[in-house]
């Protein structure tokens, strides 16, 4: 593999057709490095869930490419797009989609029970500091600690890459920062390439890199080099 | 159209697929509401009227030869209307084109004119004409079963002479609706016919003039039946009077009545099931559609909706599923109801058919439609109604799950987490578990109690013919015959083995309760007609005292060591006490029997038989029928084993039709039930469902999570289903049990696993129709909503 995560050509998808077809994406071109956290700007509708979406396999491009590695993306079929996020990607979601009939540990092991030499849904909860809420169901946490269970459930697997689309969204900031901290955590001591889309400007300073869209393409690209601790944003 | 009434209009629109489910759940109910009343009615309307226009008797009875000139003194009884005299013989029938004989029932008519009573419906050519000598008209049943038109010919041996008889005419009589020979314990219609002659021409034959042997009777309103029964018994006595009866042991009537209470008991039993089980389905299907639209109730409460209006605007969303089941159940019990009619009419022979369609039934049909729809939309509108518009805004707090006791014994941990939520979401909704449980067995039971009258049936076949009356053929004979004349039946070509039998009437009497019937002797150790015990193996009739089938042990209150008082209705005005010593089991008819040479003894008679029975070397049948067809002492000769090919064919048919609405209605119950909880999970699933795809699951792994629940209430339900089709299966034994014959339950293993295998295909084929819709889980929409 090369040391670029994602990369992508004149990436382009239009929902709909004739008049009333929206553009999504416009010929996004981008280059992710390995291990790299990067943070995605951009207002409503300028195409960065569209572009995570295709990146994460639960999407099809309507032109372009994208690459993962040497994986084409814009090729594969339904099962094999499957296998690709089966095996590659951690989803973290705003609204954490956690399984309400399982406690967290048995969320996470919802995921290692599918995944090729996964850690221990223990160890993926104690990473997130949440050792001590294991058998919890949803409904009886706090939403950042939902949203924490959610990252294990993604990183128990041992993910290339973890792709985040709000993750803060529907947080305060005390329970936000605890957050990006499990993602920092994991993106510093396993290497995994972290995507984190966001409409909080302010998350960029804990990142590696900035891109920002507008109008389904790439309008800026920055890599930060002075990155800070999740606690000390605030926002 | 109120903006409310507009929403109503697109949700159905979106739901169709649901509400069409419930909707033909409630269709079979109103289905089969409108079906068994109509066919009911139809039935019992046609009947009486039968029954009126053809001036049917009331009271039957018969004698060996009484003078015409007892008919004034008959007439003359209190509470007697009219009274008809006639002749009855058994005839042995010899049939062109037919090798084996027939036997006929001979029955006279006045000289001229008509008959009083029993009048018969000339369906085709004329009554015979008196002083035309050998004119007969005959039974349509049997004329169809022969192909025989007015002019044709046919020889019966009466009064042991063989006539030749010429038909005038084909007719139905209100007496044998249901038609069945002397011996026979099936419909035959091929060898079992009855004739109609001229008094004169008859009484010729039987050496009968001025005499007759069977006396019918109309009675006054005001009658007493038993007092008259009475009292004809007493004038009839001295001739040989062999009890008189009322038409509830008139055997035609006697058929159909069994057959009406069957239909009334259908009518009784089916409706509710599919009402019911279509108020559960619109029941959880308002509840999903409550719980999503909560926003919107809210909303519509924040405008200055009131919670009545938002209620009524739910019911009558089941109001309209219930309205669309009546249609379609209408449309079909109209159709159906017709066609089950004229079936019915046409297997029982009735000369017309007032079918009865009454407004009523399809108002009664309708309203319990709408009634099972508002029952069922009663527990969605009370949450409507407990919504407050502030709260009802708020997405709903997640679902509250808790550990269950296979999670405190700590078993969760070795299940895969699939499992896990299955289990947890049933212990989290017990209740729509549970009538998904129902519903399932439900149909399963409604589908075994269809499948096991066949076993029955076969159990009654086996009992019957292979293990009780194992004789290929019986011989019933004019007058009694000594030894020498049953060795003589023994030396007719292809008889292998003989058995005498000597039948008498009798009235058995065991303190206050009584009843007509036969007495049967029979060889202590018979061969070929046996007697057998619960078990079906083959008991020895005890050398003194008297057997009887365990119905007649039951209508008489008796038990083994009863004595009995036994009137001998054979003119010899004996009345004799016998001990019952055994009780035999019987499926059909009411039994007596005794060791032959102690009934011939209680008779004051040597050995005497008025039947034999037959064991035939099959390869020579053609040359005994022959030889019987000119056999003087013959009245009758019963083929039992060409009857049982008959009635085969025949029930293989109904049958087969009767199998098949049971089959269309389970697997109705079972889509309604199945569809629509599938359906409504994956509705509430469909966000869970599609972030398991996005983790990487494939479709097939989320298939099998969302199916796992339905799977393990299916597995539950099945085996429930049997037991409850077994405990539906004794209800319909005693439901179908009469005077004429016990329907034991038996239910093979066979029935159990094809009614388990038809639900399983069904709920598989159901769940199939929804598991479709896992492939277009949308994947990207789950990322960004909230539930």
């Amino acid at each position: 593999m090369t040391s670029i995560a994602f990369r992508t050509e004149k990436l382009a998808k239009v929902y709909g057709a004739g008049p009333t077809a929206v553009h999504a994406l416009r010929g996004a071109d981008l280059e992710l490095p390995l291990g790299e956290m990067t943070v995605l700007l951009g207002h409503s509708g300028s195409g960065k869930s569209t572009l995570l979406n295709i990146l994460g396999g639960l999407d099809r491009a309507t032109s372009g490419k994208a690459y993962f590695g040497d994986l084409e993306l814009t090729h594969l079929k339904d099962r094999e797009l499957t296998r690709y996020r089966r095996e590659h990607v951690g989803f973290v979601f705003q609204f954490y989609n956690l399984v309400p009939s399982l406690t967290a540990r048995e969320n996470v092991a919802l995921v290692t029970e599918i995944a090729r030499g996964p850690m221990p849904a223990e160890e993926a909860l104690e990473r997130v500091n949440l050792g001590a809420r294991m058998d919890h169901f949803p409904a009886q946490m706090s939403g950042g600690e939902q949203q924490r269970v959610a990252i294990a459930r993604a990183i128990a697997k041992r993910p290339r890459v973890l792709l985040c689309d709000e993750p803060t969204g529907a947080l305060d900031i005390q329970t936000g920062v605890t957050v990006l901290e499990a993602l920092t955590g994991v993106n510093n001591e396993m290497g995994t390439t972290t995507v984190i889309i966001t409409h909080n400007a302010e998350i960029q300073r804990i990142a590696h890199r900035t891109l920002v869209m507008a109008d389904g393409q790439i309008v800026s690209q920055e890599v930060n080099q002075n990155r800070v601790q999740p606690s000390e944003v605030s926002w | 159209m109120s903006m409310l009434d507009r929403k109503l209009v697109r949700d159905f629109r979106r739901l169709w697929a649901q509400g069409l489910a419930i909707g033909l759940v409630a269709a079979a109910g109103v289905m089969t509401l409108l079906l068994g009343v109509a066919t009911y009615q139809s039935l019992f309307e046609t009947r009486q009227a039968y029954y009126e226009r053809y001036s049917f008797a009331d009271i039957f009875a018969s004698a060996t030869r009484a003078p015409l000139g007892l008919m004034d003194r008959i007439e003359a009884l209190p509470g007697v209307a009219l009274a008809s005299a006639r002749i009855e013989q058994r005839a042995v029938l010899d049939i062109e084109g037919m090798d084996e004989p027939a036997t006929g029932l001979i029955l006279s008519i006045p000289d001229t004119g008509e008959a009083l009573l029993n009048r018969l419906y000339l369906a085709e050519g004329r009554l015979p004409e008196a002083g035309h000598a050998g004119e007969a008209v005959v039974s349509q049943a049997f004329a169809d079963a022969h192909g025989f038109r007015p002019g044709d010919e046919l020889s019966a041996i009466m009064g042991g002479v063989k006539r030749s008889l010429t038909i005038s005419g084909i007719v139905l009589s209100p007496e044998f609706i249901y038609s069945i020979g002397g011996s026979d314990i099936l419909p035959d219609d091929k060898r079992f016919g009855i004739i109609w002659m001229r008094y004169s021409d008859a009484a010729a034959s039987y050496d009968l003039t001025g005499a007759f042997n069977s006396v019918s009777l109309k009675l006054q309103r005001d009658a007493v039946v038993p007092g008259v029964i009475g009292a004809l018994d007493d004038l009839l006595r001295p001739y040989g009077g062999q009890g008189a009866y009322d038409r509830s042991q008139q055997i035609s009537d006697q058929f159909l009545s069994a057959e009406l209470t069957q239909l009334q008991a259908m009518s009784y039993i089916m409706p509710p099931i599919f009402l019911g089980v279509a108020a559960f389905l619109l029941n959880m299907t308002l509840a999903r559609l409550i719980s999503l639209e909560r926003e919107q109730i809210g909303l519509l409460k924040a405008l200055g909706y009131g919670s009545g209006a938002i209620g009524w605007h739910y019911t009558k969303f089941a109001l309209t599923i219930a309205a669309l089941g009546t249609l379609i159940g209408w449309g079909f019990g109209a159709w159906a109801g017709r066609g089950m009619a004229s079936l019915y009419a046409e297997f029982y022979k009735f000369p017309f058919l007032l079918f009865q369609d009454r407004p009523s039934s399809f108002l009664i049909s309708g309203l319990a439609a709408m009634v099972a729809a508002v029952l069922g939309s009663l527990q969605a509108v009370r949450n409507v109604a407990a919504l407050s518009p502030a709260v009802a805004m708020q997405p709903p707090a997640p679902p509250v799950y808790r550990r269950f006791f296979l999670d405190r014994l700590g078993w969760t941990r070795m299940f895969p987490q699939g499992l896990t939520m299955a289990l947890r979401n049933l212990t989290r909704k017990p209740v729509r578990a549970l009538l998904t449980v129902v519903g399932v067995s439900l149909s399963t039971g409604l589908l075994v109690t269809g499948l096991f009258t066949t076993d029955s049936l076969e159990y009654i076949i086996d009992a019957t013919y292979f293990r009780t009356d194992r004789q290929h053929a019986t011989i019933s004979l004019a007058l009694p015959v000594s030894a020498s004349g049953v060795e003589a039946i023994m030396r007719l070509p292809g008889v292998m083995a003989v058995e005498p039998t000597r039948t008498i009437a009798v009235n058995l009497r065991n303190h206050l309760s009584s009843r007509r019937t036969a007495l049967t002797g029979k060889p202590a150790n018979p061969e070929l007609s046996r007697v057998t015990d619960s078990d079906l193996e083959p008991v020895p009739l005890p050398q003194t005292g008297i057997a009887l089938s365990s119905m007649l042990a039951d209508i008489l209150q008796a038990r083994v060591g009863d004595m009995l008082t036994v009137e001998l209705l054979d003119g010899s005005e004996k009345v004799i006490e016998l001990p019952v010593t055994l009780i035999v089991t019987q499926f059909m008819g009411l039994g007596a029997y005794m060791e032959i040479s102690e009934l011939n003894r209680a008779l004051g008679e040597s050995d005497l038989a008025n039947g034999v029975h037959l064991m035939l070397d099959e390869d020579r049948t053609e040359t005994l029928y022959d030889e019987v067809k000119d056999l003087p002492m013959a009245a009758g000769l019963a083929l039992q084993r060409k009857s049982l090919e008959m009635f085969r064919e025949t029930i293989g048919e109904n049958l087969g039709i009767s199998m098949g609405i049971y089959i269309a209605l389970a697997v109705l119950i079972v889509f309604g039930v199945v569809y629509n909880t599938m359906r409504i999970q994956l509705s509430e699933r469909a966000r869970e469902l599609a972030s398991l795809r996005i983790l990487g699951f494939t479709r097939l792994e989320v298939s099998v999570i969302l199916l796992t629940e339905l799977a393990i209430l299916t597995a539950v339900a099945i085996p429930l289903g049997c037991v409850l089709g077994y405990v539906m299966g004794i209800g319909m034994s005693e439901g179908f049990k009469s005077e004429l014959f016990r329907f034991p339950l038996v239910i093979s293993r066979a029935s159990y696993t094809t009614a388990g295998l038809v639900v399983l295909a069904a709920t598989i084929v159901s769940a199939a129709i929804v598991q479709r819709r896992v492939a277009n889980l949308d994947m990207i929409a789950v990322l960004k909503t909230r539930e």
